[in-house]
């Protein structure tokens, strides 16, 4: 079913919606740019649609609404466990069709993976309705389309913003919300077709002779390490666990989890200070190689979706679509 | 809704026995049934968690022996019997045993890389018949490092143990390894060309120990001729879940808390960090 709704009309519905559900979307943050005086598109919990950016891409992920970035597991005191509990509201997330495509990802190594789904994501993945926010036209960076992620059908909710009226395409109305506030009319949400880039996608890497790449060298060259590109990106996963206590009591505390990068010194060591992958190009390699290769031979997908986040995020003007590319082209280069 | 796998569960220390300076072996109330060569995730709320392998098990009891290196494995060290720690396992793959049956069973552990494998030797010590021979070789830094000397005495008399050293210590004294093994000094590795091998598709082996201790003992056996499916080797990552989530332990499409630790060599060999 499709709707349309004023900006009045949809701020009811989020009024609406928000006795049940806290909703986040990306927003203006204020201060939070590269420098001091700019702004940074994120993710926040928002009570008007006005709030929403619709015109640029974020530059935080979304996974960050559902997947913390730091979580409470448990607390601990002389006694035993606790579980951290969990707010009993619903999460409503606007993102956009490669950001689905990325929860997608997140979902095959957090429920998938291993002997059974995490406790952890499982419990905030269950609660959350995803409300797709369309593409009207491509934004810098985005390579989408050769990642073929740039379209979904997994959605509560489509929203547009169109001559200023807002059109939903409603899949699953929550709580028959959407049919109270709207005017039905046909609607279907958009997508992009092609990006200002497209990227050549390697689909038979041979790890030993990408191993011996020189590329890697280059990169290990420039990369400083940092781990934006990880923290950016909606389809890294990593993280790592951390107790703390409480001054006022030792005995009592917590144990946490915090979103981790291989990029990051750290990541691989093991007592006696042995670790793997000391090379900053090493571990682009690595990187690289779990986004478009060992990914998808474990679970059938690529783990990237194109969306660019990770290079507008590096200083050091590392672009992996470019590297991809690369890949790309030379094993179609050999080949030929 | 699935089960929390988290939060972990609390085993009494019934029993602490030293092994070196740094090592001590701890045996801990607790029902589980594991299998030889997989590892437990040990807890001490407010310090943090990590890996361990079960040194041994049997009833309601399991060992591990945990050498003190940092944070958490300082913080057991001053644990004693009546204390508790906190578990949960056991995770990954272990030693597929029942391939070593009627074969002829060659270990090379390096270090404490005995420890994950003492449940093998122990198996088949109580099974002697189950094997058609089997080789003890240890290698350690020096006599003071030796893990097990009670066990590797005990296995003396049933199976040939050699113990190496790299070098000896001031002392200069060898006694203080086991004594029916044999001694030496030298790298494990030198060890190998003398193992006598009366038919070699009929050998197995079981390498653990510190990665280049792994990777160069491998490459001697393939030297005497050992097809790579015939080596089995544990490997040691950094692991914080142990539950193929957090993807420290990732080499590659593999994760090493759910493939391996125990891998065969022959896919162990294809894995580049
Ligand atoms: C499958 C498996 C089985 C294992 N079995 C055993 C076993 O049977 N017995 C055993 O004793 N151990 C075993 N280990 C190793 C054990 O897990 C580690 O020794 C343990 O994690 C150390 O934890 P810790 O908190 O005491 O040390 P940490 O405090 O974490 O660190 C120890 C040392 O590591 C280095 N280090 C750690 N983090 C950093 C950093 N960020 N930067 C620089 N240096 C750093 C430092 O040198 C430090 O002294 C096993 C590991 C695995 C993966
Ligand atoms: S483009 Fe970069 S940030 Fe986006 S999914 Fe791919 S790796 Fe992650
Ligand atoms: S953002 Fe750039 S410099 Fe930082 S870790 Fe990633 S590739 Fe390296
Ligand atoms: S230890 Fe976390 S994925 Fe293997």
């Amino acid at each position: 079913m499709g709707y349309r709704f004023t900006a009045a009309a949809f701020n009811q519905l989020l009024e609406s919606l928000r006795e049940k559900y806290r909703v986040y979307a990306p927003t203006l943050l204020k201060g939070k740019g590269k420098f001091s005086d700019t702004d940074l598109v994120g993710y926040a919990e928002i009570s008007k649609i006005e709030d929403v950016v619709f015109n640029q891409k974020s530059y935080f992920s979304p996974k960050e609404t559902f997947y913390p970035v730091t979580q409470r597991l448990f607390y601990f005191n002389e006694n035993g466990f606790s579980e951290a509990v969990v707010d009993e509201k619903g999460m409503i997330v606007f993102l956009r069709a490669c950001d689905i495509q990325a929860v997608e990802r997140l979902d095959k190594i957090m429920l998938e993976n291993g002997l059974s789904a995490d406790y952890y994501y499982e419990r905030l993945r269950n609660k959350l309705k995803l409300i797709v926010m369309d593409c009207q036209e491509s934004f810098d960076s985005c390579f989408c389309v050769s990642m073929g992620t740039n379209k979904t059908e997994n959605y509560s909710a489509s929203v547009r913003l169109e001559n200023g009226v807002y059109l939903s395409d409603v899949q699953e109305d929550i709580e028959g919300l959407f049919a109270f506030h709207g005017e039905t009319i046909e609607v279907s949400p958009k997508f992009v077709e092609s990006n200002k880039q497209s990227v050549k996608v390697p689909e038979n890497l041979v790890l030993e002779s990408v191993a011996a790449n020189p590329i890697w060298e280059e990169y290990g060259s420039r990369c400083i390490a940092c781990g934006r590109c990880t923290v950016v990106c909606p389809s890294c996963s990593c993280y790592t666990m951390q107790d703390i206590f409480y001054d006022d009591n030792p005995k009592c505390g917590e144990r946490r989890r915090v979103w981790a990068s291989c990029q990051i010194d750290g990541f691989t060591d093991m007592a006696g200070g042995h670790s793997f992958r000391r090379n900053n190009g090493e571990r682009m390699r690595f990187k690289v190689m779990h986004k478009i290769k060992d990914f998808k031979q474990r679970f059938g997908v690529h783990m990237c979706v194109g969306c660019g986040r990770c290079d507008n995020a590096c200083p050091e003007y590392i672009s992996l679509a470019h590297c991809i590319d690369r890949l790309g082209k030379e094993e179609a280069g050999n080949r030929g | 809704m699935v089960k929390n796998s988290y939060i972990p569960f609390k085993a009494k220390i019934l029993a602490k026995y030293q092994q070196t300076e740094l090592d001590w072996t701890y045996r801990l109330e607790c029902q589980i049934q594991p299998i030889a060569g997989q590892f437990m995730e040990v807890s001490l709320p407010g310090v943090g968690e990590c890996p361990i392998s079960i040194s041994d098990f049997g009833d309601g009891y399991i060992e591990m022996t945990i050498r003190r290196v940092g944070q958490v494995t300082g913080g057991i060290d001053k644990l004693v019997p009546g204390d508790y720690l906190f578990l949960r396992g056991p995770y990954g793959k272990g030693f597929p045993l029942e391939s070593f049956y009627n074969k002829h069973l060659i270990i090379a552990a390096g270090g404490t890389g005995l420890a994950p494998v003492k449940s093998v030797i122990n198996y088949f010590y109580a099974r002697p018949e189950l094997l058609q021979r089997c080789d003890i070789l240890t290698g350690f830094k020096t006599p003071n490092d030796v893990l097990f000397k009670h066990d590797l005495d005990k296995w003396a008399q049933t199976f040939r143990v050699e113990v190496t050293v790299d070098k000896l210590d001031e002392s200069g004294n060898l006694e203080v390894i086991a004594n029916s093994c044999s001694r030496r000094t030298g790298l494990i590795t030198a060890l190998i060309p003398d193992v006598e091998i009366p038919s070699l598709e009929d050998v197995r082996v079981i390498i653990v120990g510190p990665p280049v201790m792994m990777k160069f003992t491998a490459q001697e056996f393939l030297c005497r001729g050992l097809a790579k499916e015939n080596i089995w080797v544990s490997f040691e990552r950094k692991m914080s879940c142990g539950l193929g989530k957090c993807g420290h332990c990732k080499i590659d499409e593999t994760y090493v808390c759910l493939e391996g630790p125990v891998f065969n060599f022959a896919q162990a060999q294809t894995l580049l960090d």
